[in-house]
């Protein structure tokens, strides 16, 4: 079968461009390829912006790092400046206190409850919830308030509340200073904990429904959600020592797309042994992979729907009852079906809720002390399961305490190879040979949406990004175009 | 002797010898500034103390009081002139306040946020200044240096060191390193000298202890700049 990647004939070949790809996190686009009879030749997935941070942090000193950096992102800052910390903490050989740790993975998984429900319920359930090609006018946030009032509030309080945890933990909302390198700067206060208390049952059971509401969509209609988009992948996570879900810090695991595994507890040091990175000219965005399997077969899945299948269990009970369900759901295989990202994201939501709710009831967020030290070295890496995925921080320091040396692999581009799979899965099975319509071309966005991609990891643009498809023939000639503002 | 002068039009009292900003401090009327220090003698560098007497601009950090002035300070025309000038103090420096580790405590940005300046307005300079990591115990950050000397003068009338210096001249104007090498490690700076602790904005930094203190829970985060100068004397 043809991959899709590369068209032989390109330049005999229509063009059709999604530019911008729309509700998702920051800028990308899709183009496709299509010959005469409208069938699909190449559909890539483009990353359009350009960043630069691992080359203007060096020469800034290590402390800034962990603040700098979470400016790549508007959404999952979190995640950026706990991955710093993480290894600025090696570079100090730092050991992390009891509290210092716990606030952090307070702070972690208020991200992950804050992240995944804005994706689901702000940026996917449209989809879900009125159909692929349903009216285009409604298919938005707004739209699910005013036919599903229920659902979106409890989206946006969900949201609220992971907000919350983060602006307590590390003193503000978006782009906080709580972390720093050796530990934390701050303890959580009495009032924010007894805030936090009151609303957290609350979290736990709409995160339960949550979930209700994702097994509901497959059941009630399973040749889409087991179907669409399907396609057999490796998995990559951090792991416990003890094979649990662990998003905060672990040790990398490995599967292949029969669910075997393939390496396990590979230490976050050695990250560099395993993965490879591959460029690709048609894309900003880098292609990682498996080193011993090579650039063509060692592509891999990360984000929810490859933690949830690649862990041995998840250690809060509510989820872990969640977990077997989806587990079961495969029938002994692992579970591929793309629009599976939303059930195995909701289990994980509510594995934050359960993880929140326990670490509020522990008196180390409230005092103890928050600095650990240790001898300092010149490198370090901090790997952290950021809401999308894994996200891999890299850096080497002098001994003037300046960066040398700075390598970022964040969770979307893991993903990279994955969604244009997807992609071109979606494309070769909806829209091959079809006249090109606005929803037909949003199951390509829906697809893509799946994996929450965060594409530049850059602000969050809901709802202002205007789409503009064009088909233009070989010669140029614009013969169709639609305009969404 | 002294006397009373007019500031914004009420009477405030000053003794002989007394500036227009000394006089108006001790009398609880703030005047924003950069150079000035109450420790230091006044330098008139930043001109952001600029208040009008008589219809003429002046530096009131250096003007001696005098009976019956009638003087301009916190007018819209005065606080646009300050304004444009923390504006070109911007976009000369590489000033990135939201990962700067001396946000909140950084008088330029308090001033900005005092003034309402909400924009850089003019064309950012970009300028290419490596920082200077080499002593063990302070950093050099000159990407954020505003040429207030009062590092200079600290150096060099209270430690007795002569550490830093202002070179060139206008556009090129730049703080330097008194040293064979310009390097900082090759001084007999210490992080204990007055000079150390003196910077208004980012540039002398002590190492490792940047983001000890929460932003949000910084001097200027807690009170505006000129509640901190007229509660605290800072």
């Amino acid at each position: 079968m043809d991959s899709l990647e590369t068209a032989a004939d390109r330049e005999r070949l229509r063009r059709v461009v999604i530019d911008p790809v729309s509700r998702v996190e920051g800028h990308g686009k899709v183009t496709l390829l299509l010959d005469e009879e409208d069938h699909v030749r190449e559909a890539r997935l483009h990353i359009v912006e350009f960043r630069g941070f691992e080359v203007f942090i060096q020469g800034r000193p290590y402390w800034e790092v962990p603040v700098m950096v979470q400016r790549l992102c508007g959404i999952c800052p979190v995640s950026h400046h706990l991955a710093a910390s993480k290894a600025m903490d090696c570079v100090l050989g730092a050991r992390i206190t009891r509290s210092a740790e716990k606030l952090r993975r307070l702070m972690h998984y208020g991200q992950i409850l804050q992240s995944h429900a804005l994706h689901f319920f702000h940026l996917s359930s449209p989809d879900l919830l009125f159909g692929f090609d349903s009216e285009v006018g409604k298919r938005n946030i707004v739209g699910v308030a005013a036919a599903h009032p229920e659902v979106a509030r409890q989206g946006v309080l969900l949201r609220k509340f992971g907000q919350e945890v983060i602006r307590a933990t590390a003193g503000k909302r978006i782009h906080g200073t709580g972390s720093v390198p050796g530990g934390m700067n701050r303890h959580l206060a009495v009032e924010d904990r007894d805030a936090l208390r009151a609303d957290i049952d609350r979290m736990v059971e709409w995160s339960r429904t949550a979930v209700a509401l994702v097994k509901q969509l497959h059941q009630a209609d399973p040749a889409l959600y087991d179907e669409f988009g399907r396609f057999p992948a490796k998995l990559m996570s951090l792991v416990r020592a003890d094979g649990g879900m662990d998003l905060y810090h672990g040790a990398l695991r490995f599967r292949d797309a029969d669910g075997k595994i393939l390496l396990d507890q590979v230490p976050d040091q050695a990250y560099r042994s395993v993965i490879r990175e591959q460029v690709k000219p048609w894309s900003y965005m880098k292609f990682p992979y498996l080193e011993q399997l090579g650039p063509e077969e060692g592509w891999y899945q990360v984000g929810p729907l490859a933690r949830v299948q690649n862990c041995d269990f998840i250690p809060t009970p509510l989820a872990e009852s969640e977990r077997l369900e989806f587990i079961d759901y495969g029938k002994g295989e692992p579970v591929r079906a793309t629009l599976a990202y939303h059930w195995a994201r909701m289990i994980e939501m509510l594995h934050a809720a359960e993880v929140i709710r326990d670490l509020l009831g522990d008196g180390d967020l409230l005092e103890g002390p928050l600095m650990g030290d240790g001898v300092r070295g010149n490198e370090g890496v901090g790997i952290i399961e950021a809401p999308r995925g894994t996200l891999i921080h890299h850096y080497q320091v002098g001994d003037d305490d300046l960066v040398t040396m700075c390598n970022l692999i964040v969770s979307t581009t893991h993903n990279n190879q994955a969604m244009n799979t997807a992609v071109r899965e979606v494309a070769r099975r909806y829209l091959d040979g079809r006249k090109l319509t606005e929803g037909l071309l949003n199951h390509i966005e829906v697809a893509i949406r799946a994996y929450d991609p965060c594409l530049s990891c850059a602000t969050h643009a809901l709802g202002k990004m205007p789409l503009v498809l064009e088909l233009a023939a070989a010669n140029g000639e614009v013969l169709d175009r639609v305009v969404r503002d | 002797m002294g006397g009373t002068f007019l500031f914004d039009g009420q009477p405030v009292p000053f003794e002989d010898g007394q500036t227009i900003l000394q006089a108006a401090r001790a009398a609880g009327r703030y005047i924003p500034h950069l150079c000035w220090h109450p420790d230091f003698p006044p330098h008139g560098s930043c001109k952001l103390c600029i208040v009008k007497v008589g219809g003429r601009h002046v530096s009131s950090c250096a003007l001696p009081a005098r009976d019956g002035m009638e003087v301009e300070s916190n007018t819209p025309e005065i606080n646009g002139e300050r304004r444009a000038l923390l504006q070109m103090l911007f976009v000369e420096g590489n000033h990135f306040c939201p990962s700067c580790e001396k946000s909140g405590n950084c008088q330029l940005q308090a001033l900005a946020y005092e003034l309402d300046m909400s924009s850089a307005r003019f064309a950012h300079f970009f300028p290419d200044r490596p920082v200077d990591a080499s002593h063990p115990d302070v950093l050099l950050d000159f990407n954020r240096c505003i040429f207030c000397e009062l590092c200079v003068r600290a150096s060099r009338d209270v430690d007795g060191k002569g550490v830093f210096a202002l070179t060139d001249r206008g556009i090129h104007k730049h703080l330097v390193v008194n040293a064979e090498s310009g390097r900082l490690a090759d001084t007999d700076f210490a992080v204990t000298d007055r000079a150390a602790d003196i910077c208004p904005v980012g540039v002398i930094l002590r190492k490792r202890v940047g983001f000890a203190v929460p932003i949000g829970e910084r001097k200027y985060d807690r009170a505006s700049i000129s509640t901190v100068a007229m509660e605290k004397g800072e």
